[in-house]
């Protein structure tokens, strides 16, 4: 039995190619192409001109974001009604479908009886969960969302990566929280299992 | 005695703090040069109360990193030599700027100073001697480092330095015919002469086969990329690879300085050092009959600023070159020096001899 060998033969140089020298202009052409186009790039940007071409295809992160896809899952939020209550209803379909089960809800009963439940408790642990968005998809009432576009997450313990429902109502605070500003009843970390506020403030019967 | 004893500290001054300087100036030009060619932004983080300036403090970032770390002398090596091989490395490539002129004579009341800090009638053949005691540093390294990829490194190094330093010296004896002086203050005098009064009788005009040679080998003598066999970053780390700390910055420091000088010495013999087109002493004379007079002052302070800018020129070609030609294998950097580039130089002597004879002869 004999192996069939296939040869591949290296492309021979032309003699133009082994002349090297016009080879090496060539490259020299384009790299020096870049550079003054770029040099003139970033020059034009600092005088306010050409802002539309852009000279390096940096991002500087911190001070500049990459532009986000409008369906990009980012860190979650809570979605609120006009008097500051949460949209959620409470009905643990997100809780369910949780394929890393991060997310804790405590329903408690709300006082408009058009609105059966409400969560006493919302807390997702961003150090377990997946981005999958399924609770997004799953929510019946357009209550929960991954759009705030945060992120640069990042604690130095696995407690401070546990949201709960001051920050998911409102995606502008951060760790440490000082004050619970909500006034509905709540548990949260701020009052130590103890239900917080009451109805009164919300405007609600 | 003590005043011409002054002026000679002065010009070694000047031309120690320039060339310091702008060997340091390199590691910015390197990052941010690369950064264009690569449509990058390069290092702009290092700042000063907040002053950034386009990242020029990473430079000093660099030293004051460079000078804070362990020394660390590997527990096998001759500890002497080893402290000592990057000291040569810098001295070699340091000592080789003083035969450089930068400007023609500049007269100040009765004195007359030349602006070059030792007037050698051997100039040429003093730069390459310390050019070739440059080996020394690199491979006293290798050797001190006790260990096998230091001393393939500074093997490689020497092998590479010597055998470019041959086509570098034959690429320069087609100059040294033309001009026929190996004084490098004279070369450039005599590279001032017009030809029909329109073009200045240059090097590269003289010896463009010469310029080629002489930049490649050039080139390969800073060892750098393409010709940086002797670091092989990728593979061996090279000579310096036992080093740490400001002994390593000094193997840095070397490479740019050599860059530099090989720039200045391709600007000397091949266009004109500080030649400025039409301008000789008492002013311009320009072919279509006009004069403008300019006093020595500014004709000496005009000459260095085009030899400055020539300079400058010709590190950001070898820059870019640096950044746009990948590396050669080993045995096709050894093919180039002594099958290509040897070969070329010496064809190129013997028809610049042939070429002169025959000159000499139809004018007489």
């Amino acid at each position: 039995m004999t192996a069939k060998v296939k040869v591949v033969r290296r492309p021979e140089l032309t003699f133009w190619e082994q002349l090297y020298l016009p080879q090496i202009y060539c490259g020299f052409k384009i790299t020096t192409r870049h550079f003054f186009r770029n040099l003139f790039l970033h020059i034009a940007h600092r005088l306010g001109l050409y802002k539309h071409l852009r000279a390096a295809a940096t991002i500087q992160y911190p001070d500049e974001l990459r532009p986000l896809m409008s369906r990009f899952r980012s860190r979650h939020r809570l979605t609120v009604r006009d008097d500051g209550t949460p949209r959620c209803v409470g009905c643990m379909l997100c809780e369910t479908v949780c394929p890393a089960k991060c997310i804790t809800i405590v329903p408690g009963e709300h006082p408009d009886p058009n609105v059966e439940k409400y969560p006493v408790r919302f807390d997702i642990d961003l150090g377990v969960c997946v981005y999958c968005g399924y609770c997004v998809e799953v929510c019946p009432e357009d209550a929960i969302r991954m759009d705030t576009g945060i992120l640069d997450l990042a604690a130095y313990s696995r407690e401070a990566m546990r949201l709960d429902i001051h920050e998911l109502m409102n995606p502008a605070l951060r760790k440490p929280l000082s004050d619970c500003g909500l006034t509905f009843p709540h548990q949260c970390s701020l009052s130590h299992g103890e239900m917080k506020g009451s109805w009164d403030g919300t405007g609600r019967p | 005695m003590i005043e011409v004893l002054v002026i000679k500290l002065t010009l070694a001054g000047i031309v120690f703090f320039t060339v310091l300087n702008f060997a340091g100036f390199h590691t910015w030009v390197e990052r941010k040069q690369s950064a264009l060619i690569q449509d990058r932004i390069g290092a702009n983080r290092a700042s000063i109360f907040g002053l950034r300036l386009l990242g020029l403090f990473h430079g000093l970032a660099d030293a004051l990193k460079m000078f804070t770390k362990e020394d660390i002398v590997p527990a096998g090596a001759d500890k002497t030599v080893h402290i000592l091989a990057p000291f040569f490395s810098v001295f070699f490539a340091l000592v080789a700027f003083a035969t450089i002129p930068f400007g023609d004579r500049l007269v100040l009341g009765t004195r007359v100073i030349e602006l070059q800090v030792v007037k050698i009638d051997a100039a040429l053949l003093y730069v390459f001697a310390m050019l070739s005691l440059g080996v020394y540093g690199v491979i006293l390294a290798g050797f001190a480092s006790r260990n096998n990829y230091a001393i393939l490194g500074g093997l490689r190094a020497s092998a590479q330095m010597i055998s470019y330093e041959i086509a570098l010296g034959i690429a320069i004896i087609g100059v040294i015919m033309v001009y026929g002086t190996m004084d490098l203050a004279e070369l450039v005098r005599r590279q001032g002469q017009m030809i029909g009064g329109w073009i200045p009788f240059w090097g590269i005009l003289a010896q463009p086969v010469a310029f080629f040679v002489f930049v490649t080998a050039a080139l390969a003598e800073t060892k750098r990329v393409p010709f940086d066999l002797p670091e092989g970053e990728s593979e061996i780390i090279g000579y310096f690879v036992e080093y740490s700390g400001m002994k390593f910055g000094m193997f840095l420091l070397t490479d740019f300085l050599d860059t530099i000088l090989v720039a200045c010495l391709a600007t000397t013999l091949f266009f004109g050092g500080w030649q400025v087109p039409f301008l000789v002493a008492d002013g311009f004379h320009f072919p279509w009959g006009s004069v403008v007079v300019v006093s020595n002052p500014v004709y000496a302070l005009l000459g260095v600023a085009s030899f400055s800018i020539k300079v400058v020129v010709f590190c950001w070609i070898f820059m870019q070159l640096r950044w746009t030609l990948p590396r050669f294998r080993y045995d096709q950097l050894m093919d180039l020096g002594w099958k290509g580039l040897f070969p070329i130089s010496v064809v190129n002597v013997v028809v610049t001899a042939v070429v002169l004879v025959v000159f000499q002869e139809v004018r007489r």
